[in-house]
């Protein structure tokens, strides 16, 4: 039962999350440096996702710089800033990789 | 000419490149669910009531590690806090919908579909059905959730280990990142995001990435004011 308030309380939040920017702002009263700001939420969030994913290992502590995640994903980075485009990146990184951990 | 179902449409199909983690990641998260001995329902119960991948495998852990509620769903909620940066961005494109488009729209809004929407709204702010857009990458991104969490939970963990697929999910977060990186301020944004989390990594409750935002949302602001 436990398991179950649990997940449904979580869920709620979860959700609230989702909404509640949604439901409460009203871009009309939002400043130009707020909204100028807001663009930048991509770049503010997702590097946190994407450097401790490559850079850190299970134990939390940095991995060497010949590691296939870090040689993999600047590769990735490279052709990300020459294509501007995203499949093409997500395949130069995937075929780095594999390239990587099953041929060298 | 823009319609309800070519808008739909171009969500569903942006999205997919996407899905090349989401898959793998599914099957896996139904698998875990099972191995950690919670069964299929609450397995799959996470994937519709929570539909959070990062939050359900945190959520599954602590409870199979014998953590309190209390901890439970406080540690899933400061993961979570990150959409309400993505609501604040897409408020400004949805905020002429009627309240059901709006619970709807926010039960739908993933880091993925967040993404993918943010660039086509930002370039097709005319278009009046522009809302369908985040419809159809949500529901696409749901469906394939689902299906795949069952899939795991049927078949177990039938993605090999060997292939590295963890690997993934940050590659494709570099990609959503691509149309930014010619750019110095959001350069060094995203640098200053990337270095805080690996410094806040320890911090409770998996706290580093609403923390790195913040710092890095700060350090825009900076950067801002400074050009004006």
């Amino acid at each position: 039962m436990t398991i179950w308030i649990s997940i449904i309380f979580a869920g709620l939040i979860n959700y609230g999350t989702r909404l509640g920017s949604v439901l409460i702002i009203n871009p009309k009263k939002l400043g130009e440096t707020s909204k100028r700001v807001l663009s930048f939420v991509p770049s503010a969030v997702f590097p946190a996702i994407i450097f401790p994913a490559i850079f850190l290992n299970q134990e939390g502590g940095l991995v060497d710089m010949s590691d296939p995640k870090v040689v993999a994903i600047s590769i990735a980075f490279l052709i990300g800033i020459l294509s501007k485009n995203l499949i093409i990146t997500i395949l130069s990184g995937l075929i780095s990789f594999w390239t990587i951990i099953f041929l060298l | 000419m823009h319609s309800k179902s070519k808008t739909f449409s171009k969500g569903s199909l942006d999205i997919l490149p996407l899905m090349i983690p989401v898959v793998p990641f599914g099957i896996i998260f139904g698998a875990i669910g099972i191995e950690l001995g919670f069964g299929p329902y609450v397995t799959y119960a996470t994937s519709i009531i929570i539909f959070s991948g990062a939050s359900q495998i945190v959520i599954l852990q602590l409870l199979s590690a014998g953590a309190s509620s209390l901890v439970v769903i406080t540690s899933s909620s400061v993961v979570s806090t990150r959409h309400l940066l993505y609501g604040a961005v897409v408020s400004q494109y949805l905020n002429k919908l009627s309240l059901q488009w709006k619970l709807l729209l926010s039960y739908l809004l993933t880091d993925q579909s967040f993404a993918v929407s943010n660039e086509y709204f930002k370039k097709n702010i005319n278009n009046n059905f522009k809302h369908y857009y985040l419809l159809g990458s949500g529901i696409t991104l749901w469906l394939i959730w689902q299906i795949t969490t069952i899939i795991g939970i049927i078949l177990g963990s039938i993605v090999p280990d060997e292939l590295g697929l963890t690997f993934t999910i940050p590659l494709t977060f570099l990609a959503l990142l691509v149309n930014y990186l010619r750019n110095l301020n959001h350069l060094i944004v995203i640098i200053v995001s990337g270095v805080s989390s690996i410094l806040f990594f320890g911090f409770p409750f998996k706290s580093y990435i609403i923390i790195s935002s913040i710092i890095a949302l700060m350090s825009a602001t900076i950067l801002i004011k400074i050009k004006k």
